[in-house]
């Protein structure tokens, strides 16, 4: 199911903790098969709960729970908005408007291009920032005023 | 003894043990706390937050059930701050839910309704729009159609991972979008998920059998203890306008806990089954005529007088059910006895009785099913555990948490759910062997000569290990399962585990396979000797058979035999509560009652005497079996026969404080006749393996609907090693046409790397199988169909 390299990867997380307790490095393992495959299919969490010898609904209640784990293909770039209430009191209501519209799509949707999803975040830990996107994962954007997220929209499109 | 912390609760001075919580300290002096979330048998989760209280110096008010009690503590739970939070909680709980309670059906029964009386307002604040949860569909019992009134309490999934050992629902989502799921649309399948349902708080998971059928307001509540495996689990009976709606446990910790299989639970609706048999009916030519009971009755003792005094009374075979009640089981034997014939039996998967006239007691648990869990060490030998045995299985589940080991040796590789310390596979042939090789490990282990019955036996890295484990413990249980008792060398075995008993100081006893394992030789129900036992009675067939409950083609150990016995028949009286194939062989069919329409005795495997009462009437012109063999005895001119209640049978054949010593688990001079013998050679034939699935096993099981939807229901297949598979050259998922004993059947292949070589796995008590033989003998071929 996953490459011999993920599966490493996967084993190197899994030392980190006592043997009995493999089901530790569930989150690890889990972020390095959607690297893997790009999103985390009913199979791929089935995989990933037999290798650390878990329920496989426990594997989901991981997936589901975190906004950063797609459970469906997303496109080239996830744009993730908290919409949690600091940030909502500090514009993100109108940095998602505005974000609907330049990209003409809805939450969990993708632009019929493929080029981006737009998906709701929970607090990202940045409310000082607010409003905070989270590009792709891993890069996070603060102050995402209308402008910015021109900005940033042109610079991903590039 | 750990140190007692003294606290206060409203007031009122109480001690608990170090460790408790604030919970348990007010359960203690009988104070309420509102909760939804906690569950006395489940792990803490403290995420409903209604158990609220305030605590002297404590900031701000703390769930009880988490809050671990402390020395001096002052706590109130009815304090001005504590309804406040508790009140307010409630408003957020109601903020999600629906206000459907007219059409739910938890409504008069539902714990969040009864609180929302105590601790609601009247009415809502909340106007926004209330959120939706799609609906789930997890199989045929457990209703998952309205998810919106889900509180998110997690009882449901803590029970799965705590109690049932397989976690089949989870939470998916957070916050606001936390829906109770199943992995991607699976089934839950649990034999024990039934019991979800009663600890659901709401009305969101709710009965699929029982849905709408009735308000929980217009049910009478009468006891009564499950008719189907060993365990006896106390049930209440729920019924409406005579007929039995439904059944939920009757809280016994000694026994059952709080919980019953699901098999006790929904195998009601095998009581309302269209198959039930209502009038007496005499054969005449091919077809059948529904009759008074006087006239069957009088026709049946004629035919059997008849039969006596042309054939002789050895021509009379009396089988009952080992699910009959101690009365029935007691009336036939002396209605046979009274006959003058001697083959009676309820052992009707048994193989070997070789052991019969040696055995000083009849066969049980050997202690209490509530000492399982104090046990330090645990062998299971030969037990398809969690589906024979579910709460037994539960309690060896909890007890190997908190570090009890327990080993597995069997001929199947199922997974009990229990963490076991070893587990050891063979082929059932091997078991024997396999059982010798612990014994002399576990002889060698402590320093013991070693039995002359193990004397042949070579101890592998398995027996050593098990053995190891069973030698390092001071209050160890061994325990046969129903794959022993039904294995065509059960005295051997026996033997071996008496023996292996002795030196290790242990406990053992068998796991009783059915309702009334340990009644059926308490009521004397068991031929004596010069008579016949049940398989004798069936391979060298009689003229006349008296069956009580008994579905021979379904519930004896070779089928084929039982089958073209009865066939072969000149009279066959079928006392049953259902129409069954009886149709195609018997002569006279007798509508008797089922367990909820009867008073009865079941005595556990535990040797608990548990009498009930009948719940309904019999249904039309149905009647208790222990009169009717009363009033056949009367026809007959039998003496003894003048009873009034089913307590006179019941005292007659085991008076209650009697039970306890005719229990005994030992048989004495067994090993005379049993040499040490080498290790059995491989051989290229096929041995059978046979479970029987959970709603196989008894004729009421085997008719409730949605049991039978399940997936432990499936028809059975032709299971075996992939290797064997290859040898033989077809795939699974393929038909096979299996061969055994003449007879054959075509099922579909399956391959089990758990499964031992050379073996196949067909299950015993299906229609699909019935044409098949011995259930651990050999299997002549299978091949490609």
């Amino acid at each position: 199911m996953l490459s011999g390299e993920s599966l490493k990867k996967i084993d190197t997380e899994v030392a980190k903790y006592p043997a009995d307790q493999k089901q530790s490095a569930v989150m690890a393992a889990l972020a390095l098969a959607q690297e893997e495959k790009g999103h985390l299919s009913t199979e791929v969490m089935d995989f990933v709960a037999g290798y650390l010898g878990m329920a496989p609904v426990a594997v989901y209640e991981v997936a589901s729970f975190y906004t950063m784990y797609d459970l469906a293909p997303v496109g080239g770039h996830k744009l993730c908005v908290c919409t949690n209430l600091p940030c909502a009191l500090s514009g993100a209501v109108e940095a998602a408007e505005h974000l609907k519209k330049k990209l003409g799509i809805d939450w969990n949707e993708t632009t019929p291009d493929g080029r981006f999803t737009l998906k709701q975040g929970e607090c990202f830990g940045a409310c000082g920032d607010a409003p905070v996107v989270l590009v792709n994962n891993k890069k996070m954007a603060s102050f995402m005023t209308p402008e910015a997220i021109d900005k940033m929209l042109a610079e991903l499109q590039k | 003894m750990t140190a007692m912390l003294k606290l206060d609760v409203d007031g009122r001075a109480v001690e608990v043990p170090q460790g408790a919580t604030v919970m348990d300290a007010a359960t203690r002096l009988g104070i309420f706390v509102p909760h939804f979330c906690y569950h006395k048998k489940l792990s803490i989760a403290a995420n409903c937050r209604m158990c609220l209280v305030q605590v002297e110096k404590a900031p701000k008010p703390m769930p009880a059930c988490a809050t671990p009690a402390a020395e001096g503590m002052k706590v109130w739970t009815q304090s001005e701050q504590a309804k406040q939070a508790q009140n307010s909680v409630m408003e957020f709980l109601l903020i999600n839910h629906p206000l459907d309670c007219p059409i739910c059906d938890q409504g008069g029964e539902c714990q969040l309704q009864d609180l929302a009386v105590g601790y609601g307002k009247g009415q809502s604040r909340y106007a926004e729009e209330k959120r939706v949860v799609l609906h789930k569909s997890v199989g045929p019992l457990v209703s998952m159609e309205e998810m919106s009134r889900c509180i998110h309490c997690t009882r449901c999934v803590r029970f799965g991972q705590e109690i049932a050992g397989v976690m089949e629902l989870g939470m998916m989502g957070r916050g606001e979008h936390s829906e109770i799921v199943t992995f991607v649309g699976r089934s839950v399948d649990s034999e024990l998920s039934g019991n979800m349902i009663d600890i659901c708080p709401v009305g969101a998971l709710t009965s699929k059998p029982f849905r709408y059928s009735a308000r929980t307001w217009e049910l009478s509540r009468r006891k009564s203890v499950s008719p189907h495996d060993g365990l006896g689990a106390n049930l209440v009976v729920q019924v409406k306008h005579n007929r039995v709606m439904r059944v939920l446990p009757l809280e016994n910790e000694q026994v059952n806990e709080c919980w019953i299989s699901d098999k006790d639970r929904f195998s009601y609706e095998g009581l309302n089954s269209e198959e039930r048999l209502t009038k007496p009916m005499l054969r005449e030519g091919s077809g059948w005529r529904e009759v008074e009971w006087q006239e069957a009755l009088e026709h049946v003792a004629k035919r059997l007088g008849a039969i006596r005094s042309r054939h002789g009374a050895e021509q009379i075979g009396a089988l009952a059910s080992p699910h009959a009640t101690l009365e029935e089981m007691a009336l036939l034997a002396k209605l046979a006895r009274g006959l003058g014939s001697e083959n009676v039996d309820f052992r009707l998967r048994q193989a070997d009785f070789s052991i019969d006239a040696k055995r000083a007691g009849a066969p049980w648990l050997g202690m209490k099913i509530a000492e399982l869990g104090a046990l330090d060490r645990v062998l299971v030998a030969g037990s398809f555990l969690r589906k024979d045995h579910p709460l037994i299985a539960n309690r060896l589940r909890q007890a190997a948490k908190r570090g009890q080991q327990v080993s597995l040796i069997h001929v199947a590789g199922d997974d009990p759910l229990i963490a076991l310390a070893n587990k050891a596979v063979c082929a059932p042939a091997a078991l024997p062997d396999l059982l010798a090789q612990v014994l002399r490990a576990a002889a060698e282990a402590r320093g013991k000569p070693v039995p002359a019955l193990a004397a042949g036996a070579n101890a592998g890295a398995a027996a050593k290990a098990i053995a190891a484990s069973l030698a390092s413990g001071t209050n160890t249980g061994l325990f046969l399962g129903n794959a022993v008792q039904q294995h065509p060398r059960a005295a051997r075995l026996h033997a071996l585990a008496q023996a292996l008993a002795d030196i290790l100081g242990a406990r053992f006893g068998y796991l009783g396979e059915a309702a009334n394992s340990v009644g059926g030789y308490l009521a004397r129900c068991t031929p004596a000797e010069r008579g016949l036992n049940a398989r004798a009675m069936l391979e060298s067939p009689r003229r006349a058979y008296l069956l009580l409950g008994v579905e021979p083609e379904l519930d004896c150990g070779n089928p084929r035999a039982a089958t073209n016995a009865m066939r072969a028949a000149e009279f066959v009286v079928a006392m049953s509560a259902f129409r069954s194939r009886a149709i195609d062989y018997a002569h006279v069919l007798l509508p008797t009652a089922p367990y909820t329409e009867t008073s009865g005795t079941f005595v556990s495997t535990e040797g608990r005497m548990q009498s009930f009462n009948g719940v309904v009437r019999p249904l039309e012109d149905a009647r208790p079996g222990w009169k009717v063999l009363r009033v056949l005895g009367n026809l007959l001119e039998l003496a003894g026969f003048d009873y009034d209640t089913s307590e006179q049978v019941r005292d007659e054949a085991c008076a209650p404080d009697a039970v306890a010593t005719r229990l005994d688990n030992r048989v004495t001079g067994v090993e005379s006749g049993l040499e040490a013998e080498p290790a059995p050679q491989s051989s290229a034939a096929m041995q059978r393996i046979a479970d029987v699935p959970i709603y196989f096993a008894d004729p009421i099981v085997r008719r409730a609907a949605s049991l039978q939807q399940t997936r432990d229901a499936r028809t059975p297949m032709a299971s075996m090693h992939p290797a064997l598979a290859a040898r033989i050259g077809v795939a699974a998922g393929a038909k096979v046409r299996v061969r055994q004993e003449g007879g054959e059947a075509v099922l579909e292949l399956a391959c089990d790397e758990g499964l031992p070589a050379d073996c196949v796995r067909i299950a015993a008590g299906h229609p699909a199988t019935a044409a098949l033989g011995a259930m651990y003998g050999e299997i002549t071929s299978v091949e490609r169909a």
